[in-house]
């Protein structure tokens, strides 16, 4: 088997064009959540949302390129350019032919879709653009990046809801570590942030109307977000011949099924995805230092996560530290454990531990270490990234300081 | 049909039970209506009324509408109503 390892970073989300802007504002535990800003909002019971700002597709892509991609796929070529700028690499030849791009998503191209509804329903109109499939398939952005970065060798996208983009990168890095593929893109990107994207999750009553406050008693809801997080994943050997920076190695991932409810968690499906990844990464629980959460904001995740993780971890779970950036930059969906992968690689790399904002009354029923509302300086070595989905399906990555 | 009579109905087809099975002091649990269940109940009950009802299922306590039991979500309704009236 061969060791996996990290070689670049991309993102763009509420919290920053950039992976640079995106960590500092986590140190800083800025809220990237705000008024939503988009037509028809006024019709909406939740008006708040982690919204790309400043955002201008016009100017990064020319006219062909914007009749093609979707805001999801914008925001996919935009972080991808940035991890694969910061690894360095060039495709061609074999490295080319073997190189792929998996990643997650959920909704697709929901602002064409929103837009396209909108104009044959609402409007009346009879015709469309002739590129509303090309646009709006969930697809088109990971094909869009092969295209880009000349990549031949296997792509897709998976989609698990929210938890779409632990299982792209599980994939990425299970491909690279049987060793066949070098290099592999992989993350994940979503915009669902339109009237009927917002629309349909309002319809569950499960989100906030003022905040994402994680683990806090308080809390009354999940907040959504949108942006992508795209990565590099690289044989070891591969990246050490070429004298790459390292940002951290996955060492392992595990994926479960609840087989329980479409919407709600289960612990015990949870706890056998955590304690899956720590055997898949032979690791012992007591080295794990820092798990980035699922971390909805919701009443039933946040109980049912922290009760796995005490199952799982024992006596060490509190010792460990458990945040959930959500609180900053919103649930990206099926984006969100891309987002949520830098927190983990700010720990390992930079020993500082994102933390969990918003945070205000403690809940016997979440009592771990959530890392209230400030960052917090502390040596890593093995770090979890959790994501547990709708439908009950579970991927759980482990990733080590290198 | 009276508000309680079509709130019966609603619950009644969300619980899978003859309306004659659902009483006033019945709670949504007793029926063996799930959370999903409650969440479909209230949209049902929404759409039936052409009222909006303000129901968070993260803090269900803490919501202005009282869905305890079939009798107070009658009275909320009726409020509702009239409210909108």
């Amino acid at each position: 088997m061969k060791r996996v390892v990290i070689t670049g970073a991309g993102t763009i989300n509420a919290l920053g064009h950039s992976v640079p802007a995106t960590l500092a504002a986590m140190r800083e535990g800025r809220c990237g959540i705000g008024q939503l800003d988009f037509r028809d909002v006024e019709r909406l019971a939740i008006r708040i949302g982690g919204q790309v700002r400043g955002f201008e597709a016009e100017g990064r892509f020319n006219r062909q390129q914007m009749s093609l991609y979707d805001r999801f796929t914008q925001f996919t070529l935009t972080a991808a350019k940035e991890a694969i700028e910061q690894s360095g690499l060039e495709f061609h030849g074999e490295l080319s032919a073997k190189a792929g791009v998996v990643l997650g998503n959920s909704g697709g191209g929901m602002q064409t879709l929103d837009e396209n509804y909108r104009s044959v329903y609402e409007d009346g109109k009879n015709r469309v653009h002739p590129f509303v499939v090309p646009k709006l398939m969930n697809n088109a952005a990971a094909g869009h990046v092969s295209m880009q970065f000349n990549l031949k060798g296997p792509s897709f996208t998976v989609s698990t809801a929210c938890a779409s983009s632990n299982h792209a990168m599980a994939q990425a890095f299970q491909m690279v570590r049987s060793g066949m593929s070098p290099v592999m893109i992989t993350g994940g990107s979503e915009s669902m942030l339109c009237f009927g994207g917002v629309k349909a999750w309002e319809g569950l009553r499960v989100m906030s109307k003022d905040a994402c406050r994680p683990f806090s008693a308080n809390r009354n809801g999940m907040v959504q977000g949108e942006g992508a997080g795209i990565f590099v994943f690289e044989e070891y050997d591969h990246a050490r011949a070429r004298g790459a920076e390292i940002l951290c190695e996955v060492i392992g991932f595990a994926m479960s099924s609840d087989a329980a409810d479409i919407v709600m968690p289960s612990k015990q499906g949870a706890a056998r995805a955590i304690a899956g990844a720590l055997q898949d990464a032979r690791i012992d629980a007591s080295e794990i230092g820092y798990i980035n959460a699922h971390g909805t904001g919701t009443a039933a995740n946040d109980k049912t996560e922290c009760a796995a993780v005490a199952d799982v971890f024992g006596p060490h779970a509190d010792s460990l530290m458990i945040s959930s950036t959500k609180s900053m930059h919103g649930h990206l969906i099926g984006g969100t454990g891309a987002v949520e992968l830098l927190a983990c690689i700010m720990a390992l790399r930079d020993g500082v531990i994102a933390p969990t904002i918003g945070y205000e009354e403690p809940d016997p029923e979440c009592a771990l270490d959530v890392v209230p509302n400030e960052a917090r300086e502390a040596k890593v070595a093995v770090a979890l990234s959790n994501a547990f989905a709708f439908g009950g399906l579970n991927a759980v990555l482990a990733l080590r300081k290198v | 049909m009276s508000t309680q009579d079509k709130v019966i109905a609603i619950i009644a087809e969300q619980a899978v039970l003859e309306p004659s099975d659902v009483t006033l002091d019945s709670t949504l649990a007793d029926l063996g209506i799930d959370s999903l269940g409650v969440v479909e109940s209230i949209f049902a009950i929404e759409e039936e009324f052409d009222i909006s009802i303000p129901f968070n299922a993260n803090e269900p306590e803490k919501s202005d509408f009282d869905i305890s039991n079939v009798a107070a979500i009658v009275a909320g309704i009726d409020k509702l109503v009239m409210e909108k009236a």
